[in-house]
């Protein structure tokens, strides 16, 4: 594929002229009209174009916006809210521009489990997938900033807790913390920082996403089979209009789903806090991130042990950046020479598990650590009265059972002398708590890829059809023998 | 590997079981009993509603209460309480001129001689707050500042249904009892004389700090104040703001009997329009980019039938 | 059904192009995006707190005899000039039919609510209608070669009534909207 030639002809006298001193519309044909893509993509690989489109429209609205946002802690939040109120349409903006960031991860998300399942990251397209996981960097990093603008409860404390995550780092850490703060605390010179590189980092973005498109461009597209492109007239058809028409229905259909937040539910992705003003003094009784960084935010708390010399607090920050870390050098953690897992039977099966930890992990991440899984299951809590025993110590007296333990205990105490000081209080009972659910997530998060590992040296593949051209033959024939519709 | 399909569906199944759980320290807030007119694609504000709501809110809540975020021209725009066709510029609507002017405001600019003066508010002034700053507001309500209420209902869980809740279920005055202890007459509530709108309720006593006031709908905990069983403390917390509303507090000029339950419906459905006045339109914007995006789609699966005819794929 | 050989694809093409369902769809999304595209550029109109902001008050008993005060409306500089008798006069004795902008002072002058004329007192943009600078007045010391104003970027002089007298500006300062809410509070709106 990378042979692929380029098709363009001028034909008048200025677009030869053209041609020959900047072929911008020779760049355009062949990488957006001609270009020879595999005809056997499914839908999960219009979400590279979905994605495209979300960035301009987060570039678009955010651009607008930064017009009537005024970054100081006095300003932030009630221009937000004059956005919301006064601007014209600017309600529609930022409703646009805060679900906008959810769709956009939604969508890396399916896109990168897409390149996951299909084997997308394997030989020759290694540097391809580093520069989506660059991407991905960069949009966490850029969801980070800008959910910190409103000013509200939310965006305070939580970039209180991510900046705090740096001062984690031995001997360095706390002094980049404070570099990056610009002070002894969060404050105006922070959020004028975190506003300037909020502007910034999605032409980075786009700049990768450039790169992207450009690694992609040189092997050209995987397929659902991963059987390379053999010959480009059967197997692949043009870009336009084939990709270009299929694309634009998926990113319809994707507008609809987000139009539907945009309109109907535009907060519930978000967090009822971050419509309080930010005050220092008061830190919001359940901090939580986005739902896209739930994952990473449970690793990080599920970590509550000391490892040797490591405390717990940097642990937890090496367990979350390792998370991702891992995600660069797949290439080469999957030893399988088949790229789909069509084809791989063992291990598609880990692949959903896989899915599963994510989202499992998300769950956790949302909830309480202390809270119990499965509260049906967890027993009545324990009574406990502390007294003094007389001899200046305390002890205490624990109590089981339903409402008669409460009358044992009220007993009890009645029956203790007045300097006792003596006071009840409930234990819960010891259950399997999300804090226990997040461990052994992890632990299967990282599972999966050491066994990517070791599952390509032995796992028997099924398989694999000769080319894209003939598999999409066979499967039409299979499902006229079926009599069920193609996919 | 079947093994693996029968983990994920039991994480799923874990993952359902767990959720059916009502989770919370507070009561769970509930509409009025006929739900709210603004709620639905095509929900609407009840007017005549929020021009009461706008009355409790100046002649209740905002002796303590701000509304930074809102000006009297609002009050005046498409949507809003005093919403008038013949003026669509609200700073012409004599009406919100007038209500504009009943507040005294210290004019944000300073005069000729460099001193602010006290002046009535125009349309475009922001609401009067009753504090020049929150320092004064804590300092007046025993450390306690209340509240901005310009987004409170977006700012809440249950928005709307959870001021209202929280409004009209403060506990009966007979749900009090007094006690003597040590010399000093400590107030508590008797949880079983509590309403429990049919829900189940804790029995025994609840202690009342002075200047605290008990609500089941507030977030926070009663455990250390609950004289009972510590595993079975009732739900909701303490504030700072006694029962305001007292049947026949204001007298709604278009008639309508004071309850306590119409006027924290009434003030509800205004805090709920304050929080964002342009939410009915972007309702029905939304129903014409939804009809527009329908179309699109079948536009497009008809030209993406057409173009891939030919091909097996 | 066929497969069809990338070379034919070309001709496929073509001949759907002029195919009604393109033609609509295409028609659809373009007009999808010209609305959002409306939505772009109508946030750059003004917001509503902005509209709002553009009326003040003035208390005109406070103005020296031959003094002016300046006021900002919305961003926008505004002269109230309280003139003497003879500036009266001299604005009331020009022959309006030799003026590059012709008006006469009556018909700069709002009338009070009982229907008279205060002469005294006159209310004028501040920018200069030729590129925008804000003249310089009695107050600076200059009023130009006509008594009234005079604008120190490209030499535009106007007399005791506002109007253009000599110099490149094209019009008369332009009188706002203003009404009297009582004798000494006059109130502007843009």
């Amino acid at each position: 594929m990378s042979g692929h030639e380029s098709s363009y002809t001028p034909t008048n006298a200025f677009t030869k002229w053209l041609d020959s001193r900047l072929p911008l519309v020779r760049f355009a044909q062949d990488t957006a009209i001609n270009f020879p893509t595999p005809k056997n993509l499914n839908y999960w690989y219009t979400f590279g174009g979905i994605l495209a489109v979300c960035l301009v429209i987060q570039i678009v609205t955010g651009v607008i916006l930064a017009m009537h946002y005024e970054a100081s802690v006095d300003g932030a939040f009630a221009s937000v809210e004059r956005i919301m109120r006064d601007v014209p349409f600017g309600w529609l903006l930022r409703y646009i521009h805060a679900n906008g960031a959810s769709m956009f991860f939604l969508a890396v998300y399916i896109h990168m489990f897409r390149g996951l399942y299909y084997g997308s990251y394997k030989a020759p397209r290694e540097i391809l997938w580093i520069l989506g996981c660059v991407i991905y960097l960069l949009m966490m990093g850029t969801a980070f900033l800008g959910y910190m603008l409103p000013w509200g409860q939310m965006s305070y404390h939580g970039s209180n807790v991510i900046t705090g995550l740096f001062g984690a780092i031995p001997l360095v850490g706390e002094s980049i913390q404070t570099w990056l703060m610009g002070g002894p605390s969060i404050g105006n010179q922070t959020l004028q920082r975190f506003f300037a590189l909020h502007y910034l980092l999605p032409f980075m973005i786009a700049g990768a996403v450039v790169l992207h498109v450009w690694a992609l461009h040189v092997p050209g597209n995987n397929n659902p089979t991963g059987v390379e492109v053999q010959d480009v007239k059967k197997d692949t058809v043009p870009f336009h209009p084939y990709y270009t028409v299929k694309d634009a229905f998926a990113i319809v259909i994707f507008l609809i789903m987000f139009a539907v937040f945009v309109f109907y539910a535009p907060n519930v992705l978000g967090h009822a806090d971050n419509y309080v003003e930010a005050n220092p003094l008061v830190t919001p009784s359940h901090i939580v991130p986005e739902w896209y960084l739930l994952p990473f935010y449970a690793i990080l708390r599920a970590i509550t042990f000391d490892l040797g010399p490591i405390p717990a607090k940097l642990l937890g920050v090496i367990f979350m950046f390792a998370a991702i870390a891992v995600l660069f050098i797949l290439p080469w953690l999957d030893t399988s020479k088949v790229k789909s897992m069509r084809y791989r039977p063992v291990a598609k099966q880990f692949f959903f598990g896989f899915v599963a930890v994510c989202l499992l992990l998300g769950w956790c991440g949302a909830a309480n650590p202390d809270d119990a899984v499965i509260p049906a299951l967890q027993g009545e809590a324990k009574l406990v009265v502390s007294y003094n025993d007389g001899n200046g110590g305390e002890a205490t007296s624990e109590y089981k059972g339903g409402s008669e333990a409460y009358v044992d205990a009220r007993r009890f105490m009645e029956g203790l002398p007045e300097d006792a000081n003596a006071s009840i209080s409930a234990v819960p009972a010891p259950t399997f708590a999300f804090r226990h659910l997040s461990l052994i997530l992890t632990f299967c998060y990282f599972g999966f890829f050491v066994l990517l590992f070791f599952l390509g040296l032995t796992e028997k593949p099924k398989e694999l059809p000769e080319s894209i051209h003939k598999s999409v033959l066979k499967r039409h024939k299979d499902a006229d023998a079926a009599a069920t519709p193609a996919e | 590997m079947k093994a693996f399909r029968i983990f994920t569906a039991g994480l799923a199944g874990l993952v359902l079981a767990a959720s059916a759980h009502a989770a919370g320290d507070a009561k769970h807030p509930h509409a009025p009993e006929d739900g709210w007119p603004f709620e639905g694609v095509t929900g609407q504000f009840d007017q005549a509603s929020l021009q009461r709501g706008y009355q409790v809110y100046k002649e209740v809540c905002s002796s303590c209460h701000s509304m930074k975020l809102m000006s009297y021209r609002n009050l005046g725009e498409p949507g809003g309480p005093f919403y008038d066709p013949e003026y669509p510029n609200p700073n012409d609507n004599p009406y919100v001129k007038a209500l504009a002017a009943q507040n005294e405001i210290l004019s944000p600019t300073p005069n000729d001689i460099g001193e602010f003066d006290y002046r009535p508010a125009t349309p475009a002034d922001t609401f009067r707050s009753p504090y020049p700053n929150v320092n004064a507001a804590r300092a007046a309500n025993n450390g306690a500042a209340p509240p901005d209420l310009s987004v409170i209902t977006k700012a809440r869980h249950g928005g709307a249904s959870y001021i209202y809740s929280l409004l009209s279920g403060y506990p009966d005055q007979d749900a009090f009892v007094e006690r003597e202890v040590d010399g000093e007459t400590v107030s508590y509530i008797d949880m079983s004389k509590l309403g429990g709108h049919g829900e189940e309720h804790a029995e025994g006593l609840l202690k009342v700090n002075p200047g605290q006031y008990y609500n089941p709908y507030m977030a926070g905990d009663t455990t250390p104040n609950y004289l009972g069983d510590p595993r079975h403390a009732p739900p909701g917390g303490f504030l700072a703001m006694p029962p305001q509303l007292i049947e026949g507090r204001v007298e709604f000029t278009d008639g309508t009997p004071a309850t306590v339950e119409q006027m924290a419906h009434d003030v509800a459905q205004f805090l709920a329009w304050a929080g964002e006045p342009k939410q009915t339109k972007r309702k029905s914007l939304g129903l014409a980019v939804m009809v527009y995006l329908g179309i699109l789609t079948i536009l497009l699966w008809f030209s993406y039938k057409r173009i891939w005819r030919n091909v097996e794929h | 059904m066929t497969d069809t050989p990338a070379h034919d694809h070309g001709e496929l093409i073509d001949e759907d192009r002029r195919n009604f369902i393109h033609i609509a769809t295409g028609a659809a999304a373009f007009g999808g995006a010209a609305m959002f595209a409306w939505v772009a550029v109508d946030q750059w109109n003004p917001a509503a707190d902005t509209k709002a902001a553009s009326a003040l008050d003035v208390d005109i008993s406070k103005i020296p005899l031959g003094g002016e005060i300046r006021v900002l409306i919305g961003g926008k500089p505004f002269f109230v000039r309280h003139r003497t008798p003879a500036e009266i006069s001299a604005a009331e004795a020009v022959n309006v039919s030799t003026l590059r902008d012709p008006q006469t002072d009556d018909e700069r002058l709002h009338a009070k609510p009982d229907g008279t004329l205060n002469r005294a007192i006159l209310v004028t943009s501040g920018s200069c209608t030729h590129l925008g600078c804000v003249p310089v007045g009695p107050a600076q010391g200059n009023t130009g070669d006509f008594g009234g104003w005079y604008c120190p970027c490209h030499g535009s002089h106007y007399d005791t009534s506002g109007r253009i007298r000599k110099g490149p500006a094209p019009r008369n300062l332009p009188v706002p909207d203003y009404k009297y809410v009582s004798d000494t509070v006059i109130n502007i709106s843009l």
